[in-house]
């Protein structure tokens, strides 16, 4: 069972995560991940972020999470996913983002939320800009994601 | 037709989000598109000396210089993703 959300309300992680559990019955492990909005990025000089605006692909931005999901179900046997992505106007302490996978064991959950976190914040069309003091400027890829990405290149089947 | 739509930086740089036009006769390719649309408008144009890494999608997936493209096709313009 995989489901995905792009959209601009919020999360309830229990809620997500007794979902999760009531898609995949006969898992031994549920690996949940929540990301927040920062209160700085780079670059901005380490300024306090006011306000983040996330813009999307609508279409495309489904798509392309439902084609990082099947390459994770296709390297682990993965019961169940659930990922939502907010957009819109967040603010610092926000939820944006939420990957749950289930699985038999939890080695193939986490690594398998781990891939699809990876490949969501380099592979999916989302934008973000952060708002400050001194205006606005959109956040680029940021070099650790792509190292981050490597990872699973080497490992690759 | 065309559709084309512009997301983040780039559409902010174009001063709008899509926009249609007619097939171009020397458009068959996003090479020809990007070429055909620098010389026809100058926001395209700064836009795209603006943007160093420039991502194209063709009919929702991101495509070469060599995709081919046709009658009907969605074309999307943005900079690279920053999600998550």
């Amino acid at each position: 069972m995989v489901r995905i959300s792009v959209r601009e309300e919020d999360f309830e992680v229990g809620g997500e995560y007794r979902r999760l559990c009531s898609d995949a019955p006969g898992a031994g492990a549920v690996v949940i991940f929540s990301g927040l909005v920062r209160d700085y990025y780079d670059p901005g000089g380490g300024e306090p972020v006011r306000e983040l605006r996330l813009e999307h692909y609508p279409g495309m931005t489904e798509k392309s999470i439902g084609e990082i999901i099947a390459r994770a179900e296709s390297r682990w046997n993965l019961l169940a996913v659930r990922v939502i992505h907010r957009v819109g106007a967040l603010r610092p302490g926000d939820q944006i983002v939420f990957a749950g996978v289930a699985a038999h064991h939890r080695g193939e959950a986490f690594a398998a939320a781990d891939f699809i976190m990876d490949y969501l914040k380099s592979e999916a069309p989302f934008w973000k800009k952060q708002l400050t003091e001194s205006g606005g400027e959109w956040i680029a890829t940021r070099h650790s994601d792509a190292e981050s990405l490597g990872r699973w290149r080497e490992t690759a089947d | 037709m065309l559709q084309i739509h512009y997301f983040a930086g780039v559409r902010e740089a174009m001063g709008r989000e899509r926009e249609q036009i007619g097939l171009p006769p020397d458009v068959a390719s996003v090479a020809e598109l990007i070429r055909h649309l620098r010389v026809r408008d100058s926001a395209f144009a700064r836009m795209f000396a603006e943007h160093e890494t420039l991502l194209v999608a063709v009919n929702q997936t991101v495509a070469g210089n060599d995709q081919a493209i046709g009658n009907g096709d969605e074309i999307a313009f943005f900079p690279p993703m920053s999600g998550g």
